[in-house]
């Protein structure tokens, strides 16, 4: 079966976030969509750990290690950037004031329910960083996760049944198969892969699927 | 006369006592007061429950207070890291306590200890199991979580200049946790790269207002600063 590749997942998303817009990206997948922003766009990168302008990863030698992202990655400052403390960078989320949040996830529920920090094993060390404020803060949530897990299971189910992250938050979803909107129907196709039928998508999503000209 | 500058990191800590909340400011190495941790370390304060957002790294810094026994508790939002194996053996065989808190919510709960807010409503972690066991409230059609403040006795920040009243600013996404935390502990120390003469930094680019700190300690920076 043929999929989209992560670059042509970062690129789909990236045609969807318009020229202007506040935008967090979440640490993996997401993080591809810098690399594909449209030119001509100007798009303010945010990060949890306070910065407003992040620009590209330095050159190597280059690295200024009090400059990171919320990967602790070194990145860079483009012009027009500002510094803030962590409560002021949540306000940012919490507040409403980001447009949209593009974030990985272990599963998405028909209610746009979200998934994306636990696997609820009892061995796990859990860890939640931002991204229960993310999901509840953005004014577009977006997941970009593959469309099933390596035992073929699907990442769009019913009811999630890992731990949530967030409730009814997101808004759409990024699959290597599909884009998928969340809508108060449920799960809405919009667009797929070449060679794969909407018969084959719905069998391959875990709830039900509606093709994309169902109204909404 | 007013002056908070210290004359050692071995001073700056002196008083820190056994059972005390510590806040520590950083997020990876940006704004992580290494040298005054390694102080804390040397001092021998034990029993401690370390407020920072991560639970340390490798062998250095928070982890190494955990490797010395000396953390009791660790309040964060991201123990879990490539390298966080001290807190992740001693978290599995049960020899520490964990509150992990949403990220937003750890940085809100101690701004609210410094601005001496009693409690607030957050949307975020709503119906998560981090919500458990918490008081929840509709308003206007939204469903939020109520949060208490985080205080500390003591913070350690990170700082790029400080002068003899305490006045701080910061470096970059180094900046983070430090200003909060400045705020919501009795005494904050404050490692910074240079100390200045009072009047030198610009009242309106000052960050943190001396008000909130009650130490400066100079520790120059192992790399250069541009």
């Amino acid at each position: 079966m043929k999929r989209f590749s992560r670059d042509e997942m970062a690129a789909r998303v990236a045609r969807d976030i318009p020229d202007g817009s506040y935008v967090n990206l979440g640490i993996g997948l997401p993080t591809l969509v810098a690399n594909n922003l449209p030119p001509g766009r100007e798009i303010v990168l945010h990060s949890e750990n306070g910065i407003l302008g992040m620009g590209p990863a330095p050159a190597p030698g280059e690295e200024d290690w009090d400059l990171v992202n919320a990967g602790k990655q070194p990145v860079t400052q483009v012009p027009g950037a500002a510094f803030f403390h962590h409560a002021d960078a949540f306000a940012i989320m919490r507040g409403g004031h980001l447009d949209y949040c593009v974030l990985g996830a272990f599963q998405v529920s028909s209610r746009g329910d979200l998934a994306n920090w636990h696997t609820g094993n009892a061995d796990a060390i859990p860890a939640v960083g931002g991204a229960m404020d993310l999901a509840i803060g953005a004014r577009h949530v977006l997941v970009m996760m593959e469309h099933l897990t390596k035992s073929g299971d699907s990442k769009l189910v019913e009811r999630c049944t890992y731990p949530l992250t967030g409730v009814r938050c997101v808004s759409r979803i990024y699959t290597d198969l599909a884009v998928i909107d969340v809508t108060t129907a449920g799960f809405v196709a919009r667009e797929w892969v070449d060679g794969l039928s909407f018969e084959e998508l719905s069998r391959l999503t875990a709830a039900p699927l509606a093709p994309p000209d169902a109204a909404t | 006369m007013i002056d908070k500058t210290a004359a050692s990191l071995e001073a700056a800590v002196s008083d820190v006592r056994d059972g005390a909340t510590v806040m520590i400011s950083g997020f990876g190495d940006a704004g992580m007061p290494h040298e005054l941790v390694d102080a804390l370390l040397a001092q021998g304060a034990t029993d401690l429950t370390i407020v920072s957002n991560n639970a340390g790294n490798g062998e250095r810094g928070i982890a190494a207070l955990l490797k010395a026994g000396r953390v009791r508790k660790v309040v964060c939002s991201f123990p879990r890291q490539a390298d966080s194996h001290v807190f992740d053996g001693l978290y599995r065989s049960g020899r520490i306590e964990l509150e992990l808190v949403p990220q937003g919510n750890l940085a809100e709960r101690i701004r609210a200890a410094g601005a001496g807010i009693g409690a607030f409503f957050t949307p975020t972690g709503f119906g998560t199991l981090l919500a458990e066991g918490k008081e929840t409230r509709r308003i206007d059609g939204r469903d939020y979580v109520l949060e208490y403040p985080i205080g500390a006795d003591v913070a350690l920040v990170k700082a790029l200049y400080g002068d003899r009243w305490g006045n701080l600013v910061y470096r970059k996404t180094g900046r983070n946790f430090g200003p909060i935390m400045a705020s919501a502990a009795k005494c904050t120390i404050a490692q910074v790269h240079d100390i200045v003469p009072l009047g030198a930094l610009d009242p309106e680019a000052v960050v943190t207002p001396g008000i909130f700190v009650r130490r400066v300690v100079k520790v120059s920076s192992r790399r250069p600063m541009r």
